[in-house]
């Protein structure tokens, strides 16, 4: 069986007709591929096509009432209102979570923080820079991301570096990539190895540079050995990060497996300062994620990374509508409720607005054929955010979804009822699913070990 | 006038702070013997690492990428640095900045101004030209000598990828690269050694004072005189180390190190992510932006270092820096529209005095399309008093005044109403007195009478002091005993790397009241900090947390 790369031609303008804006599946050459025993899409060649996993994170939840239809039990079928019509086009991709609960144990609500802290680490926060345990993407990168050019990827389509929701605690907050030049620069820059080359030849410099690199941090670890207990956990960290920068180098020696869905995306345009003047106007950060989700998209289906995470807007909604004096979030808190309507209508504009930017993510993993199926099909995105009803601060029911199939895994097209189970159902399902050896997880009344069987294959 | 000693003087001090200064010796209260802390280990600030490289290298250098954000911590992100981690993406960011630097280094066009040594040819290793280079820059990369394991191995590093890439310099760039995504580089360390004077007891090397004092005072790394000097010993004299405080705060650079400390203090970071309504404020531009926050330090520095004035004057001085831009939303004249800067002096009539009437501190304590008295009033608490505002409860409401069908025209009658609810009320207490004294100042800080057609009241009052405009506000934040307390305890925590503990009471009752004798000058301050054996005490390094290494609060805020 021979391997066929892609024609390079219609890809690539499959591509450039998505970033220009409209999201568009294309019939692509069909690649040789079976399944395997477990319904996992077999790439040409045998091999199981890997099985990622990624976070979308949207600030202020829902619109009670008006996003999606409550139900009373779990079944297939999600009812999409008006906040979410958009979303309709997805409804075989995805899980919507209902109803479930976020107990705090007596801690304070920190607003905008807590809702997002305890359903990706599954422990509520003790103060509002806390963050007590790992993120859910980390540990599940811990445990798919360790042979990949990039352990996990962090972008943001508002502009704010610092507002970034994967965290191994409250001190190590990595920044996430906001502009699509920096972020293609270092995914398919200069140390790109496109997976379909056929003419790989190692760099034998490599070599040296990585014996090199460790010869030093040898030697420094033995020269640290005197510090303080809280510096030498900062330091193992620290090991742990160079880690993956030598696994970096290591796997620029080896040649890459073939990946049939990648093509090198074009080169984004530097934005002009009139654009970067309005990076948080809505219309501004939708346009970023288009650019950046494609960027995104062609390094998970380059396997340069298995982990991504992309905030579309931050926990603050700092974004914007031009000529409105508030930004989305003080919308929710400053403008009145229409008594016709039965919701804020500006704040209702944003809301829409990040349900059509959820839609226009998912096209575009959608939008790439890869195995039997689509790049969407082989992840697992976990989509969620920090408040239930962002007027009163709830987090009771704070809005989430799991994308994608996770490569056969999961079942999709169900709305999940909890029934106040608490929240971490969810991370403990998704994590499971994408193989996390856990037998429970999360602390207090957030930790559970009940995974939701309704949505596994 | 009044000299430092003078019982005149000491008298007028007295008034002044009241209670506080009743056990103030004359000019120089001496210094306590203060609780040290354990050993640190603090990341470098974007900011140290760009003046690092600069100053080594040239600010030629062009450095890219993005590292990993600080958290601000008691009020500073220095203190952040000090419990700061480097995340797999961080170091990588590090990893791919320090490869295009040593590149740089390396390149043609600088290896002869850069690289002392010549190699012998250029397609091969040259150990011993190796061996010096990273003797000479290494001491400055980890600010001591280097350890010869640590210059072996990148002796070893330059050998090997020479002898592969047949490129001598390309073997100096490997070595470089690594040294600058070591922690001995990107960490600041603070290197212990048994003290001679007390034994059983540790004190700070002398290198790692001299990296203490270079980031506090030149928010840089040490010079090689510095290095040199600690090579010496002298940072272990007292006299000898006085003297290099002096020198340091006479030079030029000290001025980038005050910048970087009142940057930090004032939260300017902020200005990175600033935006205003293009269609609400058409005023408003980038350039604007970079002008009110270089108009913010101009000011700063001009008064605390040029003119060496009281630090509380900054909240009612009349003298500033404009460019043309500023000028056009500030509504003067200035005789260079061009965009360079001219000094300006407002008038006694002019609503404009002191820091808190910039546009600077009014466009970043707002809204995107309006201004904010609560965040006003928020950041006067927290960054320049050091008290601490209650988050809001969890179920904030606003929409009932916010109502566009109500009577309620200006900020102060919303917020009056607003305040009413019993849930809101204690925090908005706090806050919104002092931001609305600032209402004649609108989203941008352009000044302004009346809102929607409603003459704007800005009376109020800080603290018990009563005013009834932003001069009034600015001259009772001159009098409140939280204003120079805060910047003593700032200053404090920006040197140490934390804030200090309730076991360091002593220490700030001291330095509070040195700062007063001392005329209230932030040089003085500084120099008084930077000589202060305080600064310089370790204590074993500790596996747990201690109960006294709780933070001290300086002032508490009434919350009614």
């Amino acid at each position: 069986m021979s391997i066929l790369l892609p024609k390079a031609l219609p890809r690539r303008a499959a591509l450039r007709g998505m970033l220009g804006g409209t999201a568009i599946s294309v019939a692509l050459p069909f690649l040789d591929c079976t399944l395997n025993n477990s319904g996992t899409a077999l790439a040409a060649g045998g091999q199981a096509l890997p099985v990622r996993f990624g976070t979308w994170y949207w600030g202020m939840g829902h619109t009670p009432g008006h996003a999606i239809k409550e139900k009373r039990q779990t079944e297939k079928g999600i009812e999409f209102l008006a906040e979410c019509t958009s979303l309709m086009r997805h409804k075989e991709d995805l899980n919507f979570f209902g109803n479930f609960g976020m107990p705090l144990d007596g801690r304070a609500n920190y607003t905008h923080f807590s809702g997002w802290v305890a359903n990706r680490t599954g422990s509520a926060p003790n103060h509002a820079n806390d963050v007590p345990a790992p993120t859910m993407d980390l540990l599940i990168a811990d445990r798919i991301g360790n042979e990949t050019r990039f352990k996990t990827i962090d972008v943001s389509a508002s502009g704010i570096a610092r507002e970034n929701y994967s965290a191994r605690n409250g001190d190590s907050r990595g920044a996430a990539e906001i502009s699509p030049v920096a972020l293609y620069a270092r995914l398919f820059g200069a140390d790109f190895v496109d997976p379909n080359t056929r003419d790989f030849k190692p760099d034998p410099t490599i070599m040296v540079e990585k014996s090199a690199l460790s010869a030093v941090m040898e030697d420094t670890r033995s020269y640290m050995k005197t510090i303080g207990a809280a510096d030498k956990a900062r330091l193992d960290e620290y090991f742990t990060s160079l880690r993956q920068v030598e696994n970096q180098l290591a796997l620029q020696l080896e040649a890459p497996a073939p990946a049939e869905a990648c093509l090198v995306p074009p080169r984004p345009e530097e934005p002009s300062a009139d654009r970067l003047s309005r990076a948080r106007e809505m219309p501004e950060v939708m346009a970023n994620q288009r650019i950046l989700a494609q960027i995104l998209a062609m390094a998970v289906a380059c396997n340069q990374t298995n982990v991504f995470n992309m905030v579309f807007t931050d926990n603050f909604a700092s974004v914007r509508r031009t000529g409105e004096t508030y930004t989305h979030h003080l919308l929710t808190h400053t403008e009145v409720v229409d008594t016709k309507l039965g919701y804020q209508p500006l704040t209702f504009w944003f809301q829409k607005a990040c349900s059509d930017g959820w839609a226009e993510y998912l096209d575009v993993f959608k939008g790439i054929k890869e195995g039997s199926g689509t790049l969407l099909d082989n992840c697992l995105i976990f989509a969620s955010s920090e408040t239930n009803y962002a007027k009163l601060h709830t987090i009771d029911g704070v809005p989430t979804y799991l994308a994608g199939k996770a490569g056969g895994r999961i079942k999709a097209g169900y709305h999940v009822v909890g029934g106040g189970d608490p929240i971490t159902r969810i991370g403990f399902t998704a994590m499971r699913a994408m193989g996390v050896p856990l037998e429970k997880w999360g602390t207090k009344s957030l930790q559970t070990s009940k995974l939701i069987t309704d949505i596994l294959a | 006038m009044l000299h430092c000693g003078s019982p005149l003087r000491q008298t007028f001090l007295l008034g002044l702070a009241g209670a506080l200064l009743l056990a103030v010796g004359a000019c120089g209260p001496s210094e306590p013997k203060g609780a040290a802390a354990p050993p640190d280990m603090r990341r470098l600030t974007d900011r140290q690492y760009h003046n690092a490289v600069a100053d080594l290298f040239g600010s030629d250098i062009e450095i890219g990428g993005r590292t990993d954000p600080l958290v601000r911590t008691d009020g500073l992100l220095a203190v952040g640095a000090r419990t700061a981690r480097i995340t797999p993406a961080g170091l990588e960011q590090y990893s791919v900045i320090a490869k295009s630097i040593a590149a740089q280094v390396t390149h043609k066009s600088r290896r002869e101004a850069l690289i002392s040594c010549k190699p012998a040819t250029l397609d091969a290793p040259d150990d011993v030209c190796a061996e010096s280079y990273y003797k000479q820059v290494g001491k400055l990369l980890y600010r001591r000598p280097l350890r010869e394991p640590e210059w072996q191995n990148a002796v070893k590093s330059a050998h090997d990828m020479a002898v592969a890439s047949k490129d001598f310099y390309r073997g100096i760039a490997t070595g470089l690269a690594n040294m600058l995504v070591t922690p001995q580089f990107l960490f600041v360390i603070d290197d212990t050694e048994p003290d001679p004077a007390n034994a059983g007891q540790q004190r700070l090397t002398a290198y790692a004072k001299a990296a203490r004092l270079s980031f506090f005072l030149w928010d840089t790394t040490p010079t090689p005189e510095l290095i040199a000097a600690a090579e010496r010993g002298d940072l272990h004299k007292p006299g000898a180390l006085s003297n290099i405080v002096d020198e340091m705060i006479a030079s030029p650079r000290f001025e980038e190190g005050t910048r970087a400390f009142f940057s930090d203090f004032l939260g300017l970071e902020k200005f990175e992510t600033l935006e205003k309504d293009s269609l609400i404020y058409k005023a408003f531009s980038n350039v604007v932006a970079n002008d009110a926050q270089e108009e913010l330090l101009r000011m700063i520095t001009d008064h605390v270092i040029s003119q060496d004035k009281d630090y509380r004057d900054l909240f009612t001085t009349r003298k500033t820096f404009l460019t043309g831009s500023l000028a056009r939303i500030y509504r003067v004249r200035v005789e260079r529209p061009d965009g360079a800067w001219v000094p300006h002096e407002y008038g006694p009539d002019d609503a404009r005095a002191g820091i808190l009437t910039t546009i600077g501190f009014n466009a970043v304590a707002s809204h995107p399309g309006r201004s904010s008295p609560t965040l006003r009033g928020k950041a006067i608490r927290e960054s320049l008093l050091c008290q601490h505002v209650p988050d809001p409860p969890g179920d904030v409401d606003f929409s009932l005044f916010e109502d566009p069908n109500s009577p309620n025209k200006t900020a102060r009658q919303r917020l009056t109403a607003h305040a009413t609810a019993p849930a809101c009320a204690g925090c908005h207490k706090i806050t919104d007195p002092i931001g609305l004294a600032l209402e004649n100042f609108d989203g941008i800080g352009k000044y302004r009478v009346d809102e929607n057609g409603e003459k704007i009241d800005t009376s109020g009052d800080l603290d018990g002091v009563a005013y009834k405009d932003p001069q009034g506000l600015g001259r009772a934040m001159h009098e409140n005993p939280a204003t120079p307390a805060c910047v003593v305890r700032r200053v404090w925590s920006y040197a140490a790397g934390r804030a200090p503990t309730n076991a360091q009471k002593e220490l700030t009752a001291y330095l509070d009241k040195a700062f007063i004798s001392d005329g209230y000058k932030f040089v003085s301050l500084v120099r008084r900090i930077a000589k202060s054996d305080a600064l310089y005490a370790v204590a074993p390094p500790q596996n747990g947390v201690a109960a006294d290494r709780r933070p001290l609060r300086t002032v508490e805020v009434q919350e009614n």
